[in-house]
């Protein structure tokens, strides 16, 4: 289901202020990408362009293209709500719904895909999908209880575990782990590399180690100042980046000399 | 043999006067509180207990108390169901609309007037209902009698007034109604981003996210809000005394002239003509509602604790 991630010329605007610009870059299916860069840098507004969340803050628009497997995310006939359900999305802060059961967050995106599963089809949907995200033992026992009982990094995984579900062709990670402990983060980073080959998956991260450790390929965003906008600074091999940046600003940020 | 020397004496925390204060006031009103309500009820119970006793010849119509409360309970609670089941659709929709839908500064001021509308006093709703609604109704009531009339609420005959219990739960209805509301807005607005957004990225639409993140998060305060108007809706006295043509009898019939009366209604009307044994005997439906609405209280709470693991606010 992997698909490969095309974005041109592609500027980012919320109302009048244009929070990023000028992207271009082409993300391969199967792979690993991380944006790091500096708060503010717009990474994360970037990554939440691919599949339209940004459009939830009124006013938020694009200029450029966002393409996928030919299919232009922007096009004037798609809805973003569609997008949104090829493109699966985990975010910083674990949201499994706390109204829901484990078993029920899992399903959550099927059942709005209208998909009309028997009972048998969806227990192994459930169980393949937290299988996938490495809970399956943890919770196997407690489906039908809260998903607020977890810990925060089994939380997270349940949040995998309900975007892979729907089978999504692209998997985006909002700094997935920096609200986990150090044990929760290497779970989750062992999981990436599972995933890795069944999605295509783009992470943005503020740990440079994550990045250097996962990552396929790396971007680095940075911005000229306050009130500018974004910019994608370099985007290389992780390897690359992380050993012979072409870029003097990429060397000093991932060295530590700012930011 | 060394002796344990006792533990030293656990160091006293410096109470300091702020906080002492702070303390006895906060304690003092808690128990004012529960001095007020213990007060109420043991005025109802010794002034109704002369009714409760009494032989049944003595009191008003020569009928037994629970004869005489029951058609007025009756009252009381049908007045006020129609009224639940009108306005809490309602008032979740408004709250929905207005949380979600409307735009910003539409729904600012419709944030206001909802407010506004629980401001105005019952007795303005009771002449609203007296002359405005009643005679809109009286139509409705007769193509209801004729088309519906195999539904028991709609039997008919239809009352030429407007004066039915059905105007009567509709006006409850209309001041419930900004209370519903005006919670369910409230807790809507209050759930979290971090959820709608996790059923957005899931490909819901607004009302799918609405459904999956916000209704199941409001839901007790919903219930509260429902609540909170339930007891007005049993309580309220001016506008039902104005509005409802009152005859007795218990009857689901919405639309007749001839209807149960409510507690409070019938309270205010009988007790300037009232002496005597008939006094305690008002007193004593009086206590019923007290019960009642405790007990409608409690069945909330308890609605909004029996799934608190799945509440959200953990």
């Amino acid at each position: 289901m992997a698909k490969r991630i095309d974005v041109s010329d592609l500027d980012i605007y919320y109302g009048n202020f244009k929070a990023v610009e000028g992207v271009n870059v082409s993300i391969e299916p199967r792979s690993i990408t991380a944006l790091i860069g500096p708060s503010g840098c717009g990474k994360s507004t970037f990554l939440r362009s691919l599949n339209r969340m940004h459009e939830v803050i009124p006013g938020a628009r694009v200029e450029g293209k966002v393409v996928i497997d030919g299919q232009d995310l922007y096009g004037a006939d798609v809805d973003p709500v569609d997008v949104r359900r090829q493109i699966g999305m985990v975010f910083q802060r674990p949201n499994p719904f706390p109204t829901m059961s484990i078993y029920d967050n899992v399903i959550a995106g099927v059942r709005l895909n209208g998909g009309k599963m028997r009972k048998g089809e969806l227990d192994e949907l459930v169980e393949k999908s937290l299988r996938g995200a490495n809970l399956w033992t943890e919770v196997k026992d407690r489906l039908d209880r809260p998903g607020s009982g977890l810990s925060g990094g089994q939380q997270q995984r349940l949040c995998i575990a309900r975007a892979i579900a729907v089978e999504p062709e692209v998997l985006l990670m909002d700094e997935p782990c920096s609200a986990l402990d150090p044990i929760s983060t290497l779970a989750i980073e062992d999981l990436m590399a599972e995933l890795k080959e069944r999605f295509t998956i783009v992470i943005v991260t503020h740990n440079m180690q994550q990045a250097a450790r996962v990552s396929t390929s790396t971007g680095f965003f940075n911005l000229g100042g306050v009130g500018q906008p974004g910019h994608l600074v370099e985007f290389n091999p992780t390897e690359k980046i992380f050993s012979n940046p072409e870029e003097k600003a990429t060397e000093d940020y991932i060295s530590g000399r700012f930011g | 043999m060394t002796t344990t020397s006792a533990p030293p004496a656990p160091a006293q925390p410096k109470r300091r006067l702020g906080d002492r204060l702070f303390a006895g006031s906060a304690t003092g009103a808690g128990i004012l509180i529960l001095v007020v309500l213990a007060g109420v009820a043991i005025f109802l119970v010794t002034e109704a207990w002369p009714a409760i006793t009494a032989d049944s010849a003595d009191l008003p119509d020569g009928k037994s108390l629970a004869a005489y409360i029951a058609p007025l309970l009756f009252g009381t609670l049908l007045a006020a169901v129609i009224a639940l089941i009108v306005a809490t659709p309602l008032g979740v929709a408004i709250a929905l609309y207005v949380s979600y839908y409307a735009p910003k500064r539409l729904a600012a001021t419709m944030g206001y007037v909802i407010d506004l509308l629980a401001a105005i006093p019952s007795v303005v709703y009771g002449f609203w209902g007296i002359a405005a609604l009643a005679p809109a109704m009286v139509p409705f009531y007769g193509w209801a009698a004729e088309h519906l009339g195999w539904i028991p609420f709609f039997a008919g005959p239809a009352s030429t007034t407007g004066k039915t219990m059905l105007t009567a739960g509709l006006v409850l209805a209309v001041m419930i109604l900004p209370i519903i509301s005006a919670i369910s807005r409230e807790v809507f607005g209050q759930a979290p981003a971090l959820h709608r957004e996790a059923a957005l990225a899931l490909g819901a639409t607004r009302w799918e996210m609405i459904k999956m993140a916000v209704l199941p998060y409001g839901k007790s305060g919903v219930i509260a809000g429902a609540m909170l108007g339930l007891g007005r809706a049993l309580g309220e006295t001016l506008a039902v005394a104005i509005v409802l043509s009152a005859s007795g009898g218990i009857t689901f019939n919405l639309i007749s002239s001839s209807n149960p009366s409510t507690i409070a209604a019938n309270i205010a009307l009988q007790f300037p003509e009232s002496s005597g044994l008939a006094v305690n005997a008002l007193i004593a439906s009086g206590l019923a509602l007290f019960v009642i609405t405790l007990a409608v209280n409690m069945f909330a709470r308890w609605i909004v604790t029996r799934r608190a693991d799945f509440s959200g606010a953990n």
